[in-house]
């Protein structure tokens, strides 16, 4: 690897040297920054993963080429290499989806619950049949270390797929039988930061309780949908029941707005949630906006250190950061401020940033171009506004979108770095006195995705939980998820829930 | 964890880590195992992890042959024809380590041996003492085990004072404390008694006799390696690490080096720091390098028992 | 001429393996085939079998437990053909099969169903933190019905051991041989060994054993006669046992089929700085 850095984050390399605030303490000399084990590359394999030239809308059961007969192409982010063309589904094919979609509803709905079970079942198995060539596209098409995808994105995919089958013949054990309906069509909208795990979260539930879907993958990352298409077919589930349309904002638009859509889920950024929930207002449309955080991550003095330290770097590393329920604003007790920032620095310099389908990367390509732009920008008001930046000596490939992991101390919550989201490896710190204060803090934004609270008493744990105005709140760990947990946020962050019992009633039409 | 009693020691410190996760260890012990170590790292890993094996043998049926062929595999692990570096040390019982440390004299491997009534360590403190004693005059290195009973009933000063006696009357030798991590019932346990035994003097700390089940583990090796750096932090003083008991393969191996190479750094990838107890073990390493040597499988038969 | 067919000895299926009794008696069905009579002793030793497995099984994620219930419904699916003539083949056959595979594809899907449909969070007037959750009660006898021979002991089964309980099942006195082959069903399927034992034997010699074995925590009676059921319930009493009825021919799968296998357990914390 080159130690080149990106053209568009200039004050980098000169800001690292800049002394840490004294609240922190000085960054102490570290005896220990000698040689390390050394590991060599360890790519996975890519041999088995074919993917086509260009790649149609999966419609009514099959490939077939856009009306508009126009394609874009989607890249590797680690090495701006092309990967496969991808159609732009234009206005007519989004009429033909949504058109195939209503007519396999009449059939799809009537199944017995049992019947449709049996599907999502077969699709749990393929995923998990098919999961290191999923892990693969998905960390070639979207950046991700491979780790993650093999250990995290692709099996909870499946996982998703188990759960919901599970409900399909049991909705008469949580909602009254002659009381609840499927919707109809159900168009989804899914970003780039999790590709295939939150196409699962969409149709999974979806399916179960009896809908059929047009999903619009991200347009950055559409390649896993479109090896999911294939799944559809080994899995024989009926034509129509799945359609998935390619294609960028205008394609999205599109869709939510058709007529024949009873519903609309979205997973993506509060912009564009506001937009639709616009768009549709006055509509009858069902909606469900699962939309950006601000996470607070709160460490108290009695947390077991580094362990909270691991939830801190996994809060806001994970997937270079691209999590709307990241851990992006660490407050830190101000009593343990030091021997906490000293763990956290070294630890975040043990991180290893590469090549994404290295085993060992930790830290991946940021997802586009237009991605990296928007988190050098905010870094650098971050840096303007007066917050100290540090960021580990990391060597950063040539080509491709890449970020250094970089925190933030000497941080006010009036900040940009600390109000907006970044999306990226970036993590401001501020410290708080009491538990009222870090209350206060956390809360203070418009955000309300999650919150992680680190402390060994259980009392504090509770009553931090009541306070946090936050959809989940995760307490000595974070990032964790199951399709059994309710997952949403609160105020701006969206509402709707995906998991759970809570999950299926956003699907369903219940009187 | 600190103790207030313990002001007598020559290393007290006041432990700044108040309480440990279990399930955020072992979540992080994943990922430390899960590192890939290949080809020609995978063959520094080997070489080096070679180089800091305890070669091992308890047993109530040792004998002066046994430990013998022990000796001659330590110096030479590898037949002849392949080269390989001699083992850090063996480790017997006392009774052995003079006869160890007649046909390792004048060789780069050492000679450990346990004491304190190893693996129980439930004999008077004064049999310890004693028995270190003697065992010293052959062995350049005593392993000996805590007493978990003085730890679990809350007589921690008790178990100081007598890992502290042991350091006196074995001198210049380097000591192993033995926590018997298996016994100690968590993980908030681990560190407390590592942290006891850094302060009374240890030169190493060891998770396990071997004797009890579990024995090392990559969890209480995050948990011990974590505390041997807040020691260092808080003391300057540079302690050692010997995860020890069910470590046969490679792959275990170079996940403890991962493990000491991320949370402490180079400065400890040396048998000065870092020590394997093992015994079968070191031929499963040697059949490692000679696969990626020699790009095929091994047959267990080309290479010496023991 | 084609040769005697090579024959299958039926067996036990008893922590994980496939025995004979160790009291090596056997009865006669159908005047061919020799099924192992169990005695009280395989009784015992399945109980402690399933004692041993029980800590392990439960506490496997309750996702993990479902896909192994899933993939014994695999196993069955690719083994119809040998279940086919054991259980009087044609439509009949194929019928209780597909009933079989509903029971175990549901209680796949039920395992991460139960808390959330067993239990609650409860609004305490204080400063608590109030939950109660359903928890696998421990070890389980059923008492397979004589007919059918398997769809009973399929559901019984799949329902109690997919919140984490272990099994210990009579299968029928009669009809044995389609409840000694599940075994195969659930060995291939990677249920863990001890988790779930399948004897044949006469129940008048193994029932009293069942009722009064005081390491046993609850008896899925659903196969018994009534008196049978009276006289399990009576001797149950000294450990305070409990003990589910006999159940109708054509009852439907439900969550409760699982959660009346289950504890309730109420937990109380603090709420507070």
């Amino acid at each position: 690897m080159v130690d080149t850095s990106p053209p568009t984050i200039s004050p980098r390399r000169e800001v690292i040297k800049q002394e840490a605030p004294a609240v922190f303490g000085e960054e102490p000399v570290e005896p220990m920054e000698l040689d390390r084990l050394p590991y060599a590359p360890a790519l996975e394999a890519t041999d088995h993963v074919q993917l086509q030239q260009r790649y149609g809308l999966f419609i009514g059961g099959a490939f077939t080429k856009p009306k508009s007969n126009s394609y874009r192409s989607t890249i590797n982010p680690a090495t701006e290499e092309p990967l496969a063309e991808v159609a732009e589904a234009g206005s007519l094919d989004v009429d033909r989806a949504v058109a195939v979609a209503a007519s396999a509803f009449s059939t799809w709905s009537r199944l017995p619950g049992a019947h449709r079970a049996r599907y999502l079942f077969r699709i749990a198995r393929l995923i998990q049949e098919r999961s290191k060539e999923l892990a693969v596209v998905e960390t070639l098409d979207g950046g991700k270390p491979i780790r993650e995808s093999r250990d995290f994105d692709i099996p909870l995919a499946a996982q998703h797929f188990f759960y919901h089958a599970g409900w399909a013949d049991k909705l008469d054990f949580a909602f009254p039988k002659g009381r609840r309906g499927p919707l109809g069509v159900v168009a989804q909208i899914i970003p780039w930061n999790f590709p295939l795990l939150m196409l699962s979260w969409k149709i999974a539930p979806a399916l179960a309780t009896g809908n059929t879907v047009v999903l619009k993958p991200a347009e950055t990352t559409p390649l896993t949908a479109l090896l999911f298409a294939d799944i559809c077919r080994q899995a024989e589930l009926p034509d129509g029941v799945v359609n998935i349309v390619t294609g960028g904002p205008k394609c999205g638009s599109i869709l939510v707005r058709h007529p024949g859509v009873r519903k609309v889920a979205f997973t993506g950024s509060t912009a564009v949630g506001k937009e639709i929930q616009r768009v549709l207002a006055g509509s009858g449309k069902h909606l469900s906006l699962e939309l950006g955080g601000k996470a607070a991550h709160v460490v108290f003095d009695d947390a077991p250190l580094d362990q909270a330290v691991e939830g801190v770097v996994n809060g806001i590393f994970f997937n270079q950061g691209h999590v709307c329920c990241a851990g992006s604003r660490l407050l830190v007790q101000e009593s343990i401020a030091e021997p906490f920032m000293r763990r956290l620095r070294r630890r975040v310099g043990r991180l290893r940033l590469g090549d994404p389908l290295d085993k060992n990367t930790d830290i991946g390509a940021i997802n586009s171009r237009e991605q990296l732009q928007r988190i050098s920008a905010l870094v650098e008001s971050g840096v303007a506004e007066g917050a100290h930046i540090y960021q580990p000596p990391c060597h950063l490939p040539e080509r491709g979108f890449w970020f250094a992991p970089t925190i933030f101390t000497e941080v006010s919550p009036a900040h940009r770095i600390a109000r907006e989201e970044i999306f990226g490896p970036v993590l401001p710190v501020m410290t708080f006195r009491t538990a009222a204060e870090a209350v206060a803090r956390g809360n203070n934004t418009r955000y309300g995705l999650s919150a992680g609270v680190w402390t060994t008493k259980g009392s504090r744990i509770l009553w931090m939980a009541e306070r946090m105005r936050s959809g989940v709140v995760w307490a000595n760990t974070y990032n964790q998820f199951d399709p059994a947990a309710p997952f949403g946020g609160f105020r701006e962050s969206g509402f709707g829930r995906e998991g759970g019992v809570q999950g299926l009633a956003d699907y369903l039409e219940l009187k | 964890m600190a103790t207030s009693q313990t002001a007598a020691l020559p290393w007290s410190s006041i432990d700044p880590v108040s309480s440990i996760d279990a399930v955020g260890v072992e979540a992080r012990a994943r990922l430390l195992a899960g590192r890939s170590v290949k080809r020609s790292a995978k063959l520094q890993a080997l070489d080096l992890a070679i180089r800091c094996i305890d070669l091992t043998t308890l047993e109530g049926s040792d004998t002066f042959g046994r430990v013998a062929v022990l000796c001659a595999k330590a110096l030479h692990p590898t037949p002849g024809g392949l080269e390989s570096p001699s083992v850090a040390a063996v480790c017997v019982y006392s009774a052995q380590a003079e006869r160890a440390s007649e046909l390792l004299r004048g060789t780069s491997v050492k000679v450990a041996a346990v004491a304190t009534g190893f693996p129980s360590g439930q004999v008077s403190p004064e049999i310890k003492v004693a028995e270190a004693t003697e065992v010293s005059r052959f062995a350049d290195e005593i392993d000996m085990v805590v007493d978990r009973g003085a730890f679990l009933a809350g007589r921690y000063r008790q178990m100081q004072e007598e890992i502290a006696a042991v350091k006196q009357a074995i001198g210049p030798r380097h000591l192993k404390v033995i926590l018997e991590t298996g016994e100690l019932g968590g993980m908030d346990q681990v560190r407390h008694a590592s942290w006891l035994a850094m302060e009374a003097g240890a030169d190493f700390i060891k998770t396990s006799t071997g004797k009890i089940q579990p024995a090392a583990t990559i969890p209480v090796a995050v948990v011990m390696l974590e505390a041997i750096r807040d020691f260092a932090w808080a003391t300057g003083r540079l302690v050692g690490f010997k995860p020890a008991g069910g470590i046969r393969t490679s792959k275990q191996a170079i996940a403890y080096l991962v493990a000491v190479s991320e949370i402490l750094g180079g400065e400890w990838l040396t048998p000065e720091r870092f020590r394997l107890g093992a015994s079968s073990l070191l031929n499963d390493i040697l059949m490692q390098i000679q696969r990626e040597r020699s790009g095929g499988y091994q047959s267990p038969d080309d290479f010496t028992e023991a | 001429m084609t040769p005697p067919s090579v024959a299958k000895t039926p067996k036990l299926y008893l922590d994980g393996a496939f025995s004979r009794s160790e009291s090596g008696r056997v009865y006669e069905v159908a005047g061919m085939i020799n099924v192992p009579r169990a005695s009280r002793k395989d009784l015992r030793d399945a109980v402690a079998a399933a004692r041993r497995a029980q800590p392990a099984w439960g506490a496997r994620t309750a996702y993990n437990r479902g896909q192994v219930l899933y993939r014994i419904a695999e196993m069955m699916e690719t083994g119809r053909g040998q279940f086919a003539s054991p259980l009087g083949g044609g439509r009949a056959a194929a019928r209780q099969l597909d009933r079989c595979l509903d029971s175990l594809v549901f209680f796949a899907g039920a395992a991460d169903k139960l808390v959330q449909l067993g239990g609650s969070v409860n609004s305490v007037a204080g400063p608590y933190f109030n939950f109660t959750v359903p928890e696998p009660i421990g070890v389980v006898a059923l008492v397979a019905p004589q007919k059918p021979a398997l769809l009973p002991l399929v559901t019984g089964l799949a329902a109690a051991v997919c919140s984490g309980n272990a099994l210990v099942a009579v299968v029928s006195e009669i009809d044995p041989l389609p409840g000694l082959l599940l075994g195969e069903s659930l060995q291939n399927g990677d249920l863990p060994p001890g988790v779930a034992a399948l004897l044949s034997g006469f129940r008048s010699e193994l029932l009293p054993w069942v009722g009064s074995h005081r390491d046993v925590d609850l008896v899925d009676a659903c196969g018994c006669t009534s008196d049978e059921w009276t006289e399990l319930a009576r001797a149950a009493a000294d450990s305070v046992k409990r003990v589910l009825p006999p159940t109708p021919r054509s009852s439907p799968l439900t969550p409760e089929l699982a959660l009346r296998c289950m504890e309730l357990k109420t937990v109380w914390h603090p709420v507070g700085v």
